[in-house]
């Protein structure tokens, strides 16, 4: 069977698009339409430019996290012209004193090459670097933000999920481009990374085989973890960071709640050319503080390592910050989890840490969308934000995790503390092992009161308004504060949130008295339901606040500076 | 008063307050901080002006014939260059029973009454000598050789750029920046504490030379980089990132939303 298409003219492909007058005159509104007429692209252009984006600082922290990219990808095309992916042994021969005639790889010998006898190759070096940590930071504070304002919900689950996926390859593409340069810290880390790879049961050291071709080190790793890193990583990165920013375009932006803003519109500015000055221009924003950062200050001083050799190491060896949490699970992890059984050895005490934490978080991370939908039941799309503080049990879940991610980070630093702080390292140890259970609970608890009281005292606001510090003595001779009432505006930040209840039991038998099947099923929902919603604070009801305003408060005073407060009909006691 | 009373919400008056409380307690301190006294002054230099320090100022720990009690390891055999070592960087005296002992910059003996007690410890027991050659100083010695037998035997425990690291329970490998080449000398030589000890066979003092031309040169060279942050690795330049990086890209986010459309 075939299918035949009709022959269609390029004239037909714009058949819909709006009329344009050839009579248009300027020079590049007649290059514009000759680009239209072969690509007919215009529909499309027209439709981007006028997209409108809302405006706060915390929707930039996703472009700084893109714009890094962006900066890694430019500089490391300048890094590759020189740098020799190789662990061919040469003597270095090169303008850095201390390291001349010292047997290296080639691959050590070009990234000291790049440092010292490529014009402008440190900065750009450093610069790639430094975005490199930049670009790990902006993921992690860009989905925090995401996750905090539930901008996560219906219909944007599948973009967090993706979210997730480049947040997780971000720090692979990171491990695999400190890994190159061969000097011994990245050397440490690939052995590290080695180790890990073993501890993976039953097929560990046939992986191990698979990728360093043979035992460790070997000569291939290096040439693997370039081919990684500068094809197969940024390919598969910027394909879903495509798809992360065409869903972005299709779902719309998501915005705070304020007047005027609805679930149904995007109250902002227009891509073109608002946004394209203003995106534009952060670009070179985050480009010159990159800059700036990197040219005062060392990163990775890989002359100062030395050359990988087996046998030495230095102490003070830690992973990148974004694989911090990783190596700091591994530090905490007590010996005895290795065991052997079968006849093999299983290293639970390096596998759970270096291994499996890693995929675990991220498919925790990547579920939480569905976990929340399925416990609030809620099928509807939510293009309004919620202030943190409104979704009190979603803030402290997400703090408690996030805090769970900085105590192992921390703890991979156990060494560098002990020493600054003059403290024991077996106690530092000892004690993240307590606080890594400890501290998620205490943040979860702490969130949580926090934003419950932060939305009564927003109730409080609303309903009797802000206290202005002005003391007034009445007629009478009694002293009392006078509150000045908040604007609309205002008001209606404080007031625009839903505060759900938790789902009522069913009852346990259905109409005819039989004992209901799902009944189970829905009371461990409906537990669920009252932790997330069972504490919480309404918002002001239109009623209350008339109620409020009706019942007199003593700010009032008559004859008084005819501040908002007493333009409200209002009685003094 | 009236014009600070009227401005004490303001958003700085927290930060003014606490800069205007630390810059007073500072200058209170360095003020009222206690000054250490003056330490005696000898000019003798024999082995009975030794035995006399000795037995005022050390035989407390290390016992009145230095064959050592339960507080301190006997001296026996220690030699010259390890009482100088330990003495002449402030180790020794132990102000205080800790795991470990500290260098002290501001040493509280003179270099005769150091060379009159290492004397009296050499006389004990035959053990090395202060090292006297051009070799302590890293004349002649190659800095790259310096540089891998280092990485080798040294970083493990004192760092790439001998920023020091940690060790087990409280104990540490301190910091080599600005240590003299004679007590880097004098520390390979005798081990003290946790360090192992690098004898002439195993590290010939052309080594040792070596070694001390490698941190001396890469003291001295210029960063190249920029701030070096510490060298304490990942770990610095992670809290850096988040702290300036962070912070520094926030600002301009902050300040472009606030800019007009």
């Amino acid at each position: 069977m075939s299918t035949t298409a009709s022959a269609r003219t390029a004239a037909d492909l714009r058949a819909d698009d709006a009329k344009v007058t050839s009579a248009t005159g300027s020079k590049a509104g007649a290059a514009a339409i000759w680009v239209d007429e072969r690509t007919g692209i215009a529909k499309g252009a027209a439709y981007m430019m006028k997209k409108v984006f809302p405006d706060h600082w915390s929707f930039m922290l996703g472009e700084v996290a893109m714009y890094s990219m962006i900066i890694c990808l430019l500089t490391g095309v300048f890094l590759s012209f020189w740098f020799v992916p190789s662990a061919g042994q040469i003597p270095y021969n090169g303008s850095y004193v201390p390291l001349q005639g010292v047997i290296m790889s080639e691959a050590y010998s070009s990234t000291l090459g790049i440092s010292f006898d490529v014009r402008g190759g440190l900065l750009i070096r450093q610069i790639h670097h430094w975005a490199a940590l930049m670009f790990c930071v902006a993921i992690t504070v860009h989905m925090l933000r995401v996750f905090l304002t539930g901008a996560f919900r219906k219909p944007r689950e599948l973009n967090w999920v993706i979210g997730s996926i480049l947040s997780m390859l971000a720090i692979v593409e990171g491990f695999a481009g400190y890994s190159l340069p061969d000097d011994l810290l990245s050397g440490t880390g690939i052995r590290a990374a080695e180790g890990f790879i073993r501890s993976i049961p039953l097929v560990g050291s046939y992986i191990s085989y698979l990728l360093f071709g043979g035992t460790f080190p070997g000569e291939a790793i290096i040439p693997r973890l370039y081919s990684v890193h500068v094809l197969l990583l940024p390919a598969v990165l910027i394909g879903l960071f495509t798809a992360h920013i065409v869903l972005v375009m299709v779902h719309k932006h998501t915005q705070f709640p304020g007047p005027g803003r609805t679930n149904e519109n995007v109250v902002g500015f227009p891509l073109m050319p608002v946004y394209t000055a203003k995106a534009g221009g952060f670009f070179f924003m985050v480009f010159g503080v990159l800059a700036l950062i990197s040219a005062l200050v060392t990163i990775n001083p890989i002359w100062a390592y030395g050359p990988y050799d087996p046998s030495p190491v230095t102490a003070g060896s830690q992973p990148d910050w974004y694989m911090g949490f990783a190596d700091g699970a591994l530090r905490l992890l007590p010996g005895f989890l290795e065991f052997e059984l079968f006849g093999f050895t299983w290293s639970m005490n390096v596998f759970l840490g270096a291994v499996a934490l890693i995929p675990l978080m991220y498919t925790a991370a990547g579920v939480y969308p569905w976990i929340e939908a399925w416990v609030t039941g809620d099928k509807r799309e939510h293009h309004l934000l919620d202030r943190p503080r409104n979704a009190p049990t979603r803030t402290a879940i997400g703090m408690a995790a996030f805090s769970f991610y900085v105590v192992l980070m921390f703890a991979a630093g156990n060494d560098i503390m002990a020493i600054r702080l003059q403290l024991s390292i077996n106690d530092v140890t000892n004690l993240f092992r307590l606080l890594v259970f400890v501290v998620p609970v205490i943040v979860f608890w702490v969130t949580r009161r926090i934003c419950l009281s932060l939305q009564r005292h927003d109730r409080e606001k609303v309903l009797h308004g802000r206290e202005s510090g002005t003391i007034v003595r009445t007629a009478e001779g009694k002293f009392f504060e006078r509150h000045e009432d908040l604007d609309e505006f205002d008001r209606y930040k404080l007031v625009a949130f839903e505060s759900p209840a938790p789902l009522a039991l069913p009852s346990a038998t259905d109409l005819n008295g039989v004992s209901s099947k799902d009944a189970k099923k829905a009371r461990r929902r409906v537990a669920w339901s009252n932790f997330f919603f069972k504490t919480r604070v309404e918002p002001v009801t239109p009623a209350e606040l008339a109620a409020a305003h009706h019942h007199g408060e003593h700010e009032a005073i008559p004859g008084g500076s005819g501040h908002a407060a007493i333009k409200h009909d209002k009685h003094p006691h | 008063m009236n014009a600070l009373a009227a401005r004490r919400r303001h958003p700085a008056a927290i930060a003014i307050l606490l800069f205007l409380g630390l810059a007073l307690v500072g200058t209170a301190y360095s003020l009222l901080a206690p000054k250490s006294a003056q330490a005696a002054v000898s000019t003798a230099d024999d082995v009975a002006l030794g035995k006399q320090l000795f037995l005022a100022n050390c035989a407390t720990c290390h016992g009145l014939n230095a064959e050592g009690t339960k507080s301190g390891p006997t001296l026996m055999g220690v030699g010259a260059a390890s009482v100088d070592f330990q003495m002449g960087t402030g180790r020794m005296p132990l102000a205080g029973p800790n795991v470990q002992a500290p260098r002290i910059d501001k040493v509280k003996y003179t270099e005769e009454e150091i060379a009159a007690i290492a004397a009296y410890v050499a006389s004990l027991a035959p053990g090395p000598a202060i090292p006297e050659g051009k070799e302590t100083t890293g004349e002649g010695g190659n800095v790259a050789l310096g540089g891998e037998i280092y990485r080798v035997n040294c970083a493990m425990c004192h760092n790439f750029a001998g920023s020091g690291g940690a060790l087990t329970r409280g104990k540490y490998a301190p910091s080599l920046y600005g240590v003299e080449g004679k007590y880097i000398y004098e520390a390979m030589l005798t081990g003290p504490q946790s360090m192992p000890v690098f004898n002439d066979t195993n590290l010939t003092p052309e080594a040792k030379a070596s070694v001390i031309a490698y941190l001396k040169m890469t003291q001295s060279e210029p960063n190249v980089g920029g701030m070096n942050l510490g060298n304490l690795g990942p770990v610095s330049e992670g809290m850096f990132i988040w702290i300036f990086g962070l912070l520094l890209m926030i600002a301009c986010a902050f300040w472009l939303g606030q800019k007009a459309a």
